[in-house]
């Protein structure tokens, strides 16, 4: 599966020269090759992705015996069928308790180099066993038995079909906390966008984008300044910024970096397949892109510590529509999935 | 007469000895661009200077950059500025500086000083 969504760059290149000399004289007509899509999708050199390792992960992500309840699995928040999300404002955890924070989508988290609101996790393997562990999330011991409900590696070792798969993922490595967040991560990377209406447009297809989605990109680059933040390929500069939410008890990556900017500041998400993943914000304040876009056009509500890029916008009825209509055409069809079948014995 | 001119020749060699073992503190420019620091137009992630040497970082991108430090040599938040603003930062201990921009955190360079 992952081999199909290599893309071939230099032919996207190809078409790209293409588009831009028949738009030339157009107003986007700009080199607009930095949205097009990486050649191949990151991946550390001690856990390349194979097929084994993709199968062996996606197992691992709906297995709901990864929870200590044995009833929550990854894909319970990251659910396929939701935009890899779950059209919650907030999480739903252990105990039905709720989180102060949205589930992000995991769509595209290959391209990101730092993992989670915050950015606390360096990588997908470093981030991967952080839910399973937390007590308010997934709340499982992974390798020592607190109490009778047992640990992650003992279930797992004790099922031949997992037994056989991390030996066939990792041969030789043994089911550990490492193999389980490699094989993870591994899965986690083939999750990537399709191609949606403003890549086919990208790639020389006029017709793929209305003159309502043009006008908003134009804004998007220009007069609304969204691309201030939300660059490039995945629509996200991976930095962290403070956009004015009315959201005081969450200082963001400030915990992390005790620098005075990151005092409410997120990490910037992707904006690809925008359209599934409702509601938006890192606590889920906004139900629709309209809202989204008020927020900056009023040039965020709260100014305590706003980033210096957000400004008032005074964007008119007709600019607000087309830059929603634009947001939309980077939503793509989506991949089907299918349930794997998990191991029982 | 003499005397004076003894003196001053005195001065004299004492200032040209000064001056020839002095070594004046130097400024470097470190660029912020493309998401990442560079010097003469390449990317870079480690840079020597001397104790007492300045570098200058200058926003060449459209977008808001920051510059800080949390090492034990030297802590330092010069907060968040847009193109063509530069910050300066004085590098008077010996050792190793890890300097990041906050909002981009994929911009990371060493400094060590000399």
């Amino acid at each position: 599966m992952y081999r199909k969504l290599l893309p071939n760059n230099f032919g996207q290149k190809i078409l790209l020269a293409t588009c831009l000399c028949l738009i030339g004289t157009s107003a986007l007509a700009a080199d607009l090759s930095h949205y097009l899509r990486p050649v191949e999708i990151p991946q550390p050199d001690n856990n390349r992705i194979t097929p084994q390792r993709v199968e062996l992960g996606k197992m691992l992500f709906f297995d709901p015996r990864l929870s200590g309840s044995n009833w929550i699995s990854c894909a319970t928040c990251h659910n396929p069928g939701l935009g890899w999300s779950d059209a919650l404002p907030t999480a739903i955890g252990h105990g039905q308790k709720i989180l102060h924070r949205s589930t992000p989508t995991i769509l595209n988290t290959a391209y990101q180099p730092l993992q989670l609101w915050d950015g606390r996790a360096r990588s997908l393997e470093k981030q991967a066993l952080g839910p399973i562990e937390d007590a308010g999330e997934m709340a499982q011991s992974i390798h020592k038995s607190v109490d009778k409900s047992g640990n992650l590696i003992d279930e797992l070792k004790a099922l031949k079909g997992y037994r056989d798969t991390f030996e066939a993922a990792y041969p030789g490595e043994g089911i550990t906390k490492k193999t389980i967040a490699k094989a993870l991560s591994s899965f986690q990377r083939t999750i990537v966008s399709s191609d949606a209406a403003f890549d086919r447009w990208i790639k020389g297809d006029k017709k793929a984008m209305s003159k309502s989605a043009l006008r908003g990109f134009k804004l998007f680059e220009g007069k609304a300044n969204c691309v201030k933040c939300h660059s490039n390929f995945n629509f996200t500069d991976n930095g962290f910024h403070n956009i004015g939410l009315e959201d005081a008890t969450d200082a963001g990556r400030y915990a992390i970096r005790k620098v005075n900017i990151l005092i409410g500041a997120f990490k910037t998400p992707t904006l690809r397949d925008i359209a599934l993943t409702a509601p938006y914000m890192h606590n889920g304040a906004y139900a629709t892109l309209e809202e989204v876009v008020e927020h900056y056009n009023l040039g965020g509500i709260s100014k305590a510590n706003l980033s210096p890029n957000i400004k008032k916008l005074n964007l008119s009825k007709k600019e607000k529509a087309d830059l929603v209509i634009f947001m939309k055409s980077l939503t793509g069809k989506p991949i089907p999935v299918i349930y794997p079948m998990l191991p029982v014995e | 007469m003499m005397k004076q001119k003894y003196l001053f020749s005195i001065a004299l060699v004492g200032l040209t000895t000064l001056f020839s073992t002095m070594t004046f503190a130097e400024e470097h420019v470190v660029a912020q661009h493309s998401k990442s620091f560079q010097i003469d137009g390449k990317k870079i992630e480690t840079m020597t200077v001397k104790i007492g040497d300045v570098i200058r970082f200058k926003n060449e991108d459209p977008f808001f950059h920051n510059i800080f430090s949390l090492s034990d040599l030297k802590t330092f938040d010069l907060g968040s500025f847009p193109k063509g603003q530069s910050k300066t930062v004085t590098f008077d201990k010996a050792g190793m500086a890890e300097v990041e921009c906050a909002i981009h955190p994929e911009m990371y360079m060493e400094v060590s000083v000399q």
